[in-house]
């Protein structure tokens, strides 16, 4: 699995896409495999702030329950309604339609403290 | 030796050691080390025939004299009605009773339709949108709807009214007691015995995470839902509404009717035996939006390869087995069989008997508690009430000990529960009241007191 | 030789919910007359709070109601039928005496606020099945209130909490191996602890030095099961004892499994300050399709003070009830406990007596065994050795073909059995956790063994048979994502069932 170069990730498993001061954020593909079928996702209002690495919601599959950290501190400021109405896009597409929420990101410097795409890769081969 | 519920003998003992290859059933204990292995025979009675079992619960069975041996008014929290035969039929079924929780729905549709139905009936009693597979009885259902509002609001204080079953907030307090939250009472009114909704209003903090009335309440008063409504108003605590006398929901507009979030209480009125206090079967039910923050078991709607309908255990991952330490609850065998009771109860009775039964116990009630205050009894507090009631005399305690005497137990004396009610009892009547034993209480009261003067 | 085809199917009939078998006007339900004279209705309820009925109610007749609950119960597998196997869950026989004597009135009738003298036989049976579960776990006191396993730990562990409590001693953190059955840790947090989990070694056990180094003074307990989940004795259970006592640090063991240890050895005379029991696993009550149960929690003398109340005592031969204690944590439920269970377990334990009780040990140790040796050249072992009461294998050997552990216990009931535990314990991947039990004779376990021993020989020659599973049951698998992700939880009177979503187009 090749994942988008312009991404950066987290070890929990989330990716961020940053354009400007605006970030993207979802899970990888490799968690929704894990995950199997979703079933739930339980995100943020629009207006609420986290920390980096804060827990900002849960995903849900018939057999598990995960919580969602956040790649960078930020203020949310979109939420993708089409996934919770439709948890399976998360499945089918979680690096592009399956995207969760954005964010106003507060510390730019953040995002090179997260994984690069190859950093992932190897990370994601270790833990198979 | 073969013992009728172990079937091997010693042959079939033979044989399965040969295919496990050991010369003894010793050597397959060796792990357990010597140090703790027993020697001597458990200090127990010998095996006993089913005769002999018989013989000795015949013995302890008759050192019991309960109804209809004694005459009984007691509800406080458990209450004696008539469970029809039908009822004990389904629960006597081994598809029912002998079977595990439906985790494997292609062989357990009896049980999850049968809880289906349960959920749903719980939903119509309460006036809610969602009910669980049920949770151990009413007080522990309570804990966990203040344990659950805590999921929901942020808050560390607690508002329960103090006419709330005394062990059901006993429960409660031990439930939160190591937690971060304060459990605050809320007194009554001394004229109606409802809950006083100048001091709930009073008392209200903006830390306040949830607010508990119980009705009817222990004291037997109805409380004005619409009323505590109003008294709380635009306040975001959740409003946990919890009943002990599920029978009074036959003639009560429900909690879900004003806006109650979060709705719990005993079921065991609804065809389960008074038993000792227990089984008893725990009611929860909630608003949709709150579904995935409630403990206990669910059961859904789902359509098989075929298309065919059917129900399934779901919304799982709140449970222990899958979230564990951060799961909604640790419950996991909960009431199903004491659940079909009530479901085969309620199933029998139709909204129609529910409604009739309801109305037969109030008037019992109303009609027992009139013939006492034409005696020289007090009824302290005014409010409305269902199938139980407060009543007082000054001589209320040598009163109770003598029908004691008489094989007449005259319900609950209630400085047990609250100490300054010290001439006080809390009398129940049901559809096991019929009227001539109500009269002879009466008439029992009157020599009682003539002997007395 | 296993035949799937042998399992018959006959008439069996699809049964509507009641709500939609109800006509207005059946009832199934008679009253007597009121008897006396009535108050209006305005008089009784005010008229803002009287409710007309319960809307939605069904109106069926009592035999409406007998047919219904009729096919619904021939659509459950039960003990009844036939062997069923799940791991940790000790569903033995339900001897029927037991259900007769629980239902006599002079039980059912007892309202237990009613004086002692009244409940002298309620009373007599509670105390002494406590004396009864002590004797067998080696323990010195105990408590019958707890409704169920799960509730019982809590109280366990509330117990441990209050002991530390009154000496100032704060310590947070419970320790619980990665074997343990979810309500363990579900528990721990419940009673305000921070769960840290403790990792198997290579035998499957927990090892001593993993323990010391998991230990702090800040450690209150570590919560045990023993056996432990994948059927093997927790070998070195007394050095665990002794490392946990010198911290200060109680042992709880989870009771679940005491079913291989009846009468062979108890957990008192292992170092366990507290346990819980399940009445409806190890003392023969009735599932219920998913209880009620009931969960004693025994203690040792120290923990004694701090037991729930009320609590059941005896002075010569008048029993009676002591309902305040200082000491006492509170109430973890109301009244006393499942009495109704507490009957049935006390009947169970007089029938088997000090002659039989070590046999169920001895008998379901032999069965599990039995099972693993049948089943050892079909099924990977991941812990190869043998075991006590039930035996965990694996997936890994038929996983070639694409057969999984679900596919395997779905294709069971295909065979007319219900598939052992599966998943569980999560140590083990796709782990099938078999436990006969002792009451399963040679000839159910043989029906069993090949059954299981036939799908493996299918898994490797027709998978496909495997993978589409179940064939001969009326209910195909069902679609729980769906079911999960727009959940229909209730009957309702409008729209019902509401009609399935559909899924969103895939775009390019």
């Amino acid at each position: 699995m090749k994942y988008p170069e312009s991404y950066r990730y987290t070890r929990e498993h989330e990716w961020i896409h940053l354009q400007g001061d605006v970030g993207t954020v979802g899970i990888t593909h490799y968690a929704q495999e894990q995950l199997g079928d979703i079933v739930y996702v339980e995100l943020p209002a629009v207006g609420q702030t986290f920390r980096q690495l804060q827990a900002f919601g849960t995903v849900e599959s018939v057999k598990t329950a995960a919580d969602l950290y956040m790649p960078m501190s930020g203020e949310v400021i979109e939420v993708n309604q089409e996934v919770v109405q439709h948890p399976e896009i998360i499945n089918q597409s979680p690096h592009e339609r399956g995207w969760l929420i954005r964010i106003r990101v507060h510390d730019p410097a953040e995002f090179d403290r997260l994984m690069s795409a190859q950093e992932y890769e190897a990370y994601v081969e270790q833990s198979s | 030796m073969s013992v009728r519920y172990l079937p091997h003998a010693p042959d079939d003992i033979r044989r399965m050691l040969e295919v496990i290859g050991v010369d003894s059933v010793d050597e397959l204990f060796r792990p357990i080390p010597e140090a703790v292995r027993q020697k001597a025979d458990l200090d127990l009675p010998p095996a006993m025939s089913e005769m002999e079992v018989l013989e000795a619960f015949r013995r302890w069975a008759s050192m019991n004299r309960v109804p209809p041996e004694v005459a009984s008014f007691l509800g406080a929290g458990a209450y004696r009605h008539y469970v029809p035969a039908v009822v004990e039929d389904v629960l006597r079924k081994p598809e029912f009773f002998t079977a595990y929780t439906p985790y494997q729905p292609e062989v357990s549709q009896g049980t999850l339709q049968s809880i289906f139905e349960f959920q749903t009936m719980v939903c119509q009693l309460t006036g809610m949108e969602v009910a669980n597979a049920s949770m151990y009885d009413g007080a522990t259902a309570l804990a966990e709807a203040v344990l659950m509002a805590r999921r929901i609001r942020e808050g560390r204080h607690v508002l329960v009214a103090r006419s709330v079953h005394p062990e059901y907030r006993q429960v409660l307090h031990t439930y939160l007691r190591h937690l971060d939250v304060r459990i605050e009472e809320v007194p009554w009114e001394t004229e109606t015995g409802q809950v006083d909704r100048n001091a709930l209003q009073a008392r209200l903090r903006d830390d306040t995470l949830a607010v508990v009335v119980q009705s009817p309440n222990a004291l037997g008063i109805i409380e004005d839902w619409a009323a505590i409504r109003a008294t709380l108003g635009d306040h975001p605590a959740v409003r946990i509404a919890c009943f002990t006398e599920a029978l009074s929901l036959g003639l009560l507009k429900p909690p879900g009717a004003f806006g109650f979030d979060i709705v719990v209480g005993e079921g065991q009125s609804l065809g389960l035996p008074v038993q000792f206090g227990g089984p008893h079967v725990g009611l929860m039910a909630t608003r949709m939006e709150y579904v995935r923050r409630m403990p206990g078991r669910l059961v859904g709607v789902a359509y098989d390869r075929r298309g065919r309908r059917g129900f399934v255990l779901t919304l799982a991952t709140r449970e222990q087995h899958i979230r564990r330490e951060k799961a909604t609850s640790n419950i996991c065998t909960n009431q199903t069989l004491c659940a079909l009771a009530v479901t085969v109860y309620l199933a029998l009775l139709g909204p129609e008997g529910l409604r009739r039964l309801a109305l037969l116990n109030a008037q019992r009630a109303h009609f027992l508690v009139r013939r006492l205050e034409a005696e020289g009894w007090e009824r302290p507090f005014r409010g409305p009430f269902f199938n139980e009631c407060v009543i007082r005399h000054p001589k209320a305690p040598t009163i109770w000990e003598r029908l004691l005497n008489r094989g007449i137990v005259a319900g609950l004396r209630l400085h047990r529960w609250y100490p300054e009610l010290d001439r006080d009892l809390l009398v129940c009547v049901t559809e096991m009241n019929p009227p001539d034993q109500m009269e002879r209480l009466v008439q029992t009261i009157r020599e009682i007191l003539s002997s007395e003067a | 030789m296993a035949d799937a085809n042998r399992t018959t199917q006959h008439i069996a009939l699809e049964e509507p919910l009641l709500f939609e078998k109800s006509r207005p006007g059946r009832i199934g339900y008679s009253l007597p007359p009121t008897g006396v004279p009535e108050l209006p209705l305005k008089d009784l309820v005010p008229a803002h709070l009287y409710r007309e009925r319960v809307e939605g109610l069904p109106e069926l007749s009592e035999t409406d109601v007998v047919r219904h609950f009729n096919r619904l119960a021939q659509w459950n597998y039960c003990i009844d039928r036939g062997i069923y196997p799940l791991g940790s869950c000790t569903m033995k026989y339900n001897p029927r005496l037991n259900e007769d004597i629980a239902r006599w009135t002079a039980f059912t009738e007892a309202h237990p606020y009613l004086p002692d003298e009244l409940v002298q036989g309620c009373l007599a049976v509670q105390w002494h099945l406590e004396r009864y579960l002590c004797e067998i776990t080696g323990m010195d006191a105990a408590t019958l209130q707890p409704a169920a396993g799960a509730h019982g730990e809590l109280t366990g562990l509330l117990l441990i909490r209050a002991y530390l409590e009154e000496r100032g001693e704060k310590r947070t953190r419970i320790l619980v191996p990665d074997s343990a059955h979810g309500t363990n840790p579900a528990s721990a947090a419940l009673g305000g602890f921070e769960v840290v989990h403790l990792r198997s070694d290579e035998r499957g056990l927990l090892s001593p030095s993993t323990l010391r180094a998991a230990m702090s003074r800040d450690v209150a307990a570590l919560m045990i099961t023993n056996p432990n989940t994948l059927g093997l004795f927790e070998e070195d259970i007394l050095e665990i004892a002794d490392i946990l006592h010198e911290a200060g640090a109680f042992l709880y063991m989870d009771g679940a499994n005491m079913n291989a240890l009846v009468g062979i050895a108890r957990p008192g005379d292992m170092g366990v300050d507290v346990l819980h029991l399940n009445l409806h696993k190890t003392f023969s009550t009735p599932h219920g399709s998913g209880g009620p149960g009931s969960g004693p929690v025994c203690v040792k003398a120290p923990l004694a003070p701090y037991l729930p109340v009320p609590r059941v005592f005896r002075d010569g031969d008048r029993y009676y009830r002591v309902w305040e204690s200082p000491r006492s944590i509170g109430r973890v439920k109301a009244f006393q406990g499942h009495f109704g269970v507490h009957v049935r377990a006390l009947a169970y334990i007089l029938s088997l007596g000090r002659d039989h009780l070590r046999d169920i040990a001895i008998h379901a140790v032999l069965n599990a065994n039995y099972l693993l040796a049948r089943l050892k050249p079909y099924y990977h072992l991941p812990y190869d050795r043998r075991v006590m009461h039930e035996v965990v294998f694996n997936d890994r050997r038929q996983n070639p073909s694409g057969v999984t552990t679900m596919d395997i216990a779905k294709r069971l009931i295909d065979y007319g059995l219900h598939p052992p535990t599966v998943y569980f314990p999560l140590i083990v991947p796709g782990a099938l956790m078999i436990e006969p039990t002792e009451t399963e004779s040679i000839e159910e376990l043989d029906r069993f063994a090949e059954a299981m021993i036939q799908i493996a020989r299918e898994a490797a020659e027709q998978p496909e048979v495997v993978r589409s599973a179940p064939h001969r049951s009326a209910f195909g698998r069902f679609d729980e994502v769906e079911a999960a992700r727009h959940p229909v939880l209730r009957w309702s009177p409008h729209g019902f069932p509401p009609p399935r979503k559909e899924p969103p187009k895939e775009s390019g």
